[in-house]
């Protein structure tokens, strides 16, 4: 049997999600070559899941010869970054996200075998602003800038995408508009948010959330390499958690901040980089983000768990650092029951 | 019909009733502890500290827009019934005007200072409607700008004022409720009372024709009496980044107190509705759109001043 795909190029497997995919596009029969491509040396947890994956340490500057050298038929990009490291804080960031982008799409473009493309983006793109609709649909425009790092990358980059489509027309070109990945294996920003005792919110906002299990974000990926899907998808879970609801099912205990307050923090934070919170986080507690999810379903043929399973799923990897626990809530509830009907009975009595 | 009514067989005792004891000869024996469980107030009490205990873990639902059923019918619903039935005896006509199910665009006039109006209709409709269906209203930006206000509005059902959610809302069959005069309705004069202002861009009526949705219009009397607009400070105003500053006979003479709203009496009147379904290749036809939209218009002054007619008093019983 000849392969669909003969070499794909998945970049930034030095992380969590490039690696699972490559791992997973290995394992595939129907693909071929899985070549990975990353500066950095994956962690020593996905290194054992990447041994069927050739592994190139190089830049995104020197990636135009690598792809013609492997006749790479599918380009997988995944080597953003959601949040300012440790190291090299914002500007390091924006290099990667951005400049990376530049430099892998313009390698791409001299690719001659070159006929799929398949690209991660975030529903950061839709932006944020008070008069945006309640659920963004692949063709909403931004109304507004955002104010946070990654999600003006993701503006530029979704960008740079459009551009190359424009001028590799016969290249077919995904890209996958993820909600924020959650999962009881998954660590992000996002879980490692709900994963603290107490949680800071914005106080008189209660954004209305999605998640995605990341298991499911790996099938769609391993689904548009495989299969052909060209287009803007949103990936998000069926449904909505609020904010304090998701705060609430996983037994935290929220502490709602001033907006100003929590801008200056944030600032401060990026500007200084410490801190775990930036102004993406803040725009997303501020605004909230629901994407329609139709056009995934109806071309891929598959459904992502709900938001509520995925995030039922997260609970229970986390379950151990509960404040407040349902059975607690329950017992509770019983015995002020019960208080309540003792003392008017004994009420009831003495009249 | 009415035949079959009068020898209708009495409808079996309410299943509530089934855990009292039985009677016996006639009489009802009467229990030594009169607050067993399963009386009135013990179910209360158990009922709220459910919904209590479901509030705290989290255990409900919202839909995409933010809307909670739960909130809305447990605590919303029963604060705004106390100002619609004690202080406002609204009454209600032509709910049979309303659809049953599916989709329907409920269009109203605006006044009132603040849009007590339309949270006064969004009861109306569902006390009196025989499916006791939710309003799902559009509210102006500026409410979904300012924090609280924002997720009460959305909670309770409401949505940003554009057409892409007024067309969603409207394709998942709800019933939308919406107010063309915006804030040219609510902040108008109190001398300009019962004059509908202008109706926009009629953004509401190319909502309608896309989904073919039928237009219900309905007329509210009694919104323009709660906090009457003596005038106006501009200057504060856009100090304050607000579409208008009003001075009311109570506000902001007497502080928190002006906040009390005149206890007008109201009537609620839905109008036959408009159907729209031959219309929709017309969408984009401004001319349809506007013509549409002055008769949603005329239609809602009549009644106006018919409901104005019936209600000579604006403080009357």
């Amino acid at each position: 049997m000849t392969a669909a795909v003969s070499v794909v190029v998945v970049t930034g497997v030095s992380r969590y999600l490039g690696a699972h995919v490559a791992a997973r596009l290995a394992a595939d029969k129907r693909v071929g070559r899985v070549v990975g491509l990353d500066p950095n040396q994956p962690p020593a947890e996905l290194a054992e899941l990447l041994g069927d994956v050739e592994h190139i340490p190089v830049e995104a500057t020197s990636a135009g010869s690598v792809l013609a050298e492997l006749d790479a038929e599918c380009v997988v990009h995944l080597a953003l970054v959601t949040a300012p490291e440790q190291q090299g804080g914002r500007a390091a960031m924006k290099e990667q996200n951005v400049i990376g982008t530049m430099q892998l799409l313009a390698a791409c473009q001299q690719a001659p075998r070159l006929r799929k493309l398949v690209m991660r983006s975030s529903t950061a793109a839709y932006g944020a602003s008070f008069r945006d609709p309640a659920v963004f649909t692949e063709d909403t425009e931004p109304r507004q800038v955002p104010r946070g790092g990654f999600a003006r990358d993701i503006l530029d980059v979704e960008g740079y995408l459009r551009g190359f489509r424009r001028r590799r027309p016969d290249v077919s070109a995904t890209v996958l508009r993820f909600a924020p990945f959650i999962g009881s294996s998954a660590n992000t920003t996002i879980t490692r948010y709900f994963a603290q005792p107490v949680v800071p919110t914005v106080f008189g906002r209660d954004p209305r959330l999605q998640f995605l299990h990341v298991d499911d974000a790996l099938e769609v990926l391993h689904r548009s390499v495989v299969e052909d899907h060209p287009g803007t998808f949103n990936v998000a879970g069926a449904g909505v958690l609020t904010l304090s609801q998701a705060i609430r099912r996983a037994g935290r205990v929220a502490v709602p901040v001033l907006e100003p307050g929590l801008s200056a923090a944030a600032m401060l934070a990026g500007g200084l980089r410490f801190g775990r919170y930036g102004l993406d986080q803040l725009d997303l507690f501020v605004h909230g983000r629901v994407v329609d999810t139709t056009r995934l379903i109806q071309e891929y043929g598959f459904e992502p768990r709900t938001t509520e399973a995925a995030f039922d799923d997260f609970i229970r990897g986390h379950a151990g650092r509960r404040v407040v626990n349902p059975d607690h809530l329950a017992a509770a509830e019983q015995a002020i029951l019960d208080g309540i009907r003792r003392v008017r009975a004994a009420a009831q009595e003495r009249s | 019909m009415k035949d079959q009514k009068r020898f209708a067989v009495p409808d079996p005792a309410p299943a509530d009733d089934l855990d009292r004891p039985a009677r016996r000869n006639g009489h009802a024996p009467k229990p030594a502890v009169e607050d067993k469980p399963g009386d009135a107030w013990d179910r209360r009490v158990a009922s709220m500290l459910a919904f209590a205990r479901r509030r705290l873990s989290g255990q409900y639902e919202v839909d995409e827009f933010g809307f909670d059923r739960e909130l809305t019918e447990g605590l919303f619903h029963p604060v705004l019934r106390l100002l619609y039935r004690e202080w406002f005896r609204t009454e209600v006509f032509g709910v049979e005007q309303l659809p049953e199910e599916g989709a329907g665009l409920v269009v109203g006039n605006h006044s009132g200072t603040v849009a007590v109006d339309a949270l006064m209709l969004s009861v109306a409709l569902h006390d009196q409607h025989p499916r006791h269906r939710h309003l799902r209203l559009l509210g102006a930006d500026l409410v979904f700008r300012v924090p609280v206000l924002s997720e009460l509005a959305r909670k309770s059902g409401g949505t940003v004022a554009c057409n892409p959610d007024a067309e969603r809302l409207l394709r998942s069959g709800e019933l939308v409720g919406v107010f063309p005069e915006g804030f040219k309705g609510v902040g108008k004069h109190y001398r300009d009372r019962y004059k509908l202002q202008r109706f926009g861009r009629g953004g509401f009526v190319s909502a309608a024709l896309r989904t073919g949705t039928p237009i219900v219009p309905v007329a509210i009397v009694g919104a323009e009496e709660i906090y009457p607009i003596l005038a106006d400070i501009k200057p504060l105003a856009r100090l304050l980044k607000l579409p208008y500053f009003p001075v009311t006979p109570t506000f902001p003479w007497l502080g928190p107190l002006g906040l009390v709203p005149l206890p007008s009496k109201w009537l609620i009147e839905f109008c036959p509705p408009i159907p729209t379904a031959h219309l929709t290749e017309h969408a984009d036809d401004p001319m349809v759109i506007f013509n549409l939209a002055d008769q949603v218009r005329e239609t809602i002054q009549q009644t106006l001043h018919q409901l104005l007619e019936r209600r000579p008093d604006p403080f009357g019983p």
